[in-house]
């Protein structure tokens, strides 16, 4: 999956970049808003063309929570751990996200279609716990309600 | 110069001296977990904070410089304090696993931790959950034992320039690793100078002494052993005994207690490898054939590095094996054969001061050249201090041995190989007496030697003009392959004719398995070792050993003939890696 991007051109945001020094991370920055993530044949040909070794692209990469490695799910949920949903249950939530969906925080299934993420505090205290389902906030989200919520996601797949 | 006092004492020191080597310079030790010095500061560890008058917060005496009327104060009891906090607060992230780890009673950490009289840790444990790999079958890694104080990856990529190690994540979570990869998918050339540099039990030697153990216990092998040139100058350290002593009589004796049935030494090898060398360099150098610069192959850690990234310039490298392959392969077949031994019942063992060697010596097929793998087993000095240790043996108080012929006599230039430079200067040793057919008075080369990382010089034989240079520390080679390069681009005369280069800081004696706590003041001690057994002795070029110049006359006949070029030398092939 990491590959997926067989022949990628980023000859256009290595040139924007190059000439400018400490400028890597917006050429990232391109890169993930271009495909999702860095791939990793990206960063080995952003190696070359900056010549910038990969261990410092890595190292940026891996830095930064909003770099990815791996592609992004078909179905982004984010799971609020700030203060108010953490106190709230959100815990309980994150840890019924990772059984339903045998992954951990940061990974996608296998078969793309999930993606599981926690973040820190969306903004809306009021609603603890939160779930950020593909973009939408889900309020006052139970355990029960996991099972609903991946079942709709997995639907609108079907009428896709 | 700037003054200031420390701890009310005067100093003078110049511009930009931090506060830690200023206090050094007054023979008072801040500690620190994380700057070595061989490296720039990280300012990771926390511990060397030091309290300036007149300025609120503590600071940190490894990045901060010393500035005019500061006046520091590096001990009290509040500094000890928060230090004590400091190391606890480490520990409460590192495994409690001192007993059974590969730097127990050699860790810094555990200095700390016993120095500041640690009996219990305060805060809660949270040691990660990481798992050990030992995928470059040379280096074992055990993320959870790392401080994350940087050395191995300030050396990695700062002094060596190889760039495979680097730090992933951040915080917590934070680790060592290859970008992406295991690190034998990386562009690591397995020299251990992150295992020489790292303060803990995360980056150690794969431990092969067990193997080494095994053979001995077996009465139907005839295991036989020789050591490097580096490591008779740094082994001692182990036994209390200064940087540079020169202790090769007590190793072959110690050797040979430990149940080895012939003890040879590799100065040998570095005799027959000057000659093959040597001649290959004239080869070139008078007759045209082949690419000049001639380069020196006899660092394994450097082979990896231009396979690796320099795969234009293999035809400039030589040819010739490393002097431990030598002894190797010539134990399996010269003197096998002479004794009437069977080769496949014996086992080589070569005592290293290198971690690459591990790699080195199942690099390629051409590292079996006797039928089997000529050297079975390579031993970091560290490991067969250890198995001193176990064999029970009163190392200081061994009187000396000779060791086993016809593997073993050596010249001073042979012994030199350990030191930076030292290859260069046996190699002209030899070269000039066979480029004018005589003996000349001119033995030392005064340029060669030293810590400079890059040092040049021409020298004149036989009316003729010779350019060479010597590199070491992987970061200083590549302005020299450079200049190669740029030169060879524009159809002009190459810069040098001859170029050795050895991977690791200081050469051999600096080498990534020699014994810890090295710094160039160690290096030198270490280099003045061998330079004065050289000095000592009436045989110092390679071509006068007796012994060499019978394996030619018995054996191999010429230099660079038929044998020589099955059983001596080596092919090289490009080996794709990421870009670093």
């Amino acid at each position: 999956m990491a590959d997926a991007v067989m022949v990628p051109d980023i000859s256009r945001t290595v040139q924007k970049w190059r000439s400018k020094p400490g400028s890597l991370i917006m050429a990232l920055h391109e890169i993930q808003n271009r495909y999702g993530y860095v791939p990793r044949n990206v960063s080995l040909q952003l190696a070359q063309l900056m010549n910038v070794p990969l261990a410092r692209i890595y190292e940026v990469i891996t830095f930064y929570n909003y770099f990815r490695l791996e592609p992004p799910g078909k179905h982004n949920l984010s799971v609020c751990m700030g203060t108010a949903c953490y106190l709230k249950g959100a815990p309980a939530l994150l840890d019924t996200l990772k059984n339903e969906l045998h992954v951990e925080e940061g990974e996608t299934t296998p078969d793309g279609e999930f993606h599981l993420e926690s973040v820190r505090c969306v903004g809306c205290c009021g609603l603890a716990p939160v779930v950020v389902a593909n973009g939408e906030t889900l309020a006052k989200v139970g355990v029960n309600a996991i099972g609903g919520l991946l079942a709709r996601c997995r639907n609108e797949q079907k009428e896709d | 110069m700037t003054s200031a006092t420390i701890n009310g004492i005067a100093v003078e020191v110049p511009e930009g001296t931090t506060i830690l080597e200023a206090a050094r310079s007054l023979q008072i030790e801040i500690p620190t977990l994380c700057k070595h010095p061989d490296l720039d500061p990280t300012a990771a560890c926390g511990l060397c904070i030091v309290k300036a008058k007149g300025i609120n917060r503590m600071l940190r005496a490894c990045c901060t410089p010393l500035e005019k009327d500061m006046q520091i104060t590096t001990h009290d009891p509040e500094l000890v304090e928060v230090r004590r906090s400091v190391v606890e607060l480490i520990l409460s992230k590192h495994p409690n696993q001192c007993l059974t780890c590969g730097r127990n009673r050699n860790c810094e950490l555990q200095t700390l931790a016993s120095d500041f009289g640690i009996r219990q840790v305060e805060f809660a444990d949270i040691v990660p959950d990481y798992d050990l790999y030992d995928d470059t079958s040379v280096l074992t890694i055990d993320p959870r034992k790392c401080i994350g104080c940087g050395r191995c990856v300030e050396v990695c990529q700062n002094i060596q320039n190889v760039h495979a190690l680097c730090f992933l994540n951040r915080g917590y979570d934070t680790r060592i690793a290859a970008a992406g990869v295991n690190l034998g998918e990386s562009p690591c050339v397995k020299c251990g100078q992150c295992s020489a540099h790292c303060p803990t039990g995360a980056i150690v030697e794969l431990d092969e002494t067990a193997i080494v153990w095994d053979y001995l216990k077996d009465s139907s092998l005839l295991t036989t052993v020789q050591i490097a040139p580096a490591v008779r100058v740094a082994i001692g350290e182990a036994f209390g005994l200064p940087p540079g002593t020169n202790v090769t009589g007590k190793l072959y004796a110690a050797l040979r207690r430990m149940g080895f049935d012939r003890v040879f030494d590799t100065n040998f090898g570095a005799d027959v490898t000057i000659l093959e060398e040597g001649s290959e360099f004239i080869e070139r150098f008078l007759h045209r054939k082949g690419e000049l610069p001639l380069i020196t192959s006899c660092c394994p850690a450097w082979v990896d590095f231009m396979e690796k990234f320099y795969g234009d310039m293999i035809d400039h490298f030589s040819t010739t094996k490393s002097p431990h392959e030598i002894v190797g392969v010539l134990a399996k077949t010269y003197y096998a054969k002479r004794e009437g031994l069977d080769p496949a019942r014996m086992r080589v063992v070569s005592i290293m001061p290198c971690t690459a060697k591990k790699w080195e010596i199942k690099r390629g097929a051409s590292m079996s050249a006797s039928g089997y793998q000529d050297v079975d087993v390579s031993l970091t000095t560290r490991e067969l201090a250890r198995m001193i240790k176990q064999a029970g043996i009163d190392f200081r108080n061994l009187p000396d041995e000779p060791c086993d012929r016809i593997l073993g006599e050596y010249s001073g230039a042979g012994t030199i190989f350990g030191a930076t430079g030292g290859v260069m200067e046996a190699a002209l040793r030899t070269a000039q007496d066979l480029l004018t057919g005589q003996s000349l008075d001119k033995i030392d080369f005064e340029a060669m030697r030293g810590m400079k990382g890059v040092k040049e010089g021409t020298v004149v034989i036989a009316g003729k003009e010779v350019r060479v240079a010597v590199a070491h520390g992987l970061s200083h080679v590549e302005s020299v392959l450079r200049r190669v390069q740029e030169a060879k681009e524009k159809g002009e005369d190459p810069p040098y004719h001859f170029i050795e280069v050895m991977a690791c800081p200081g050469g051999c004696v600096g080498g990534g398995g020699q014994l810890y706590g090295v710094t160039d003041e160690v290096r030198r001690a270490r280099a003045r070792g061998l330079y004065s057994e050289d000095e000592a002795m009436t045989l110092r070029k390679s071509h006068e050993n007796p012994e060499v110049k019978r394996l030619y006359a018995e054996f191999l006949e010429k230099p660079l003939g038929q044998k020589s070029h099955s059983l001596l030398h080596t092919q090289y092939q490009a080996r794709l890696t990421y870009a670093r």
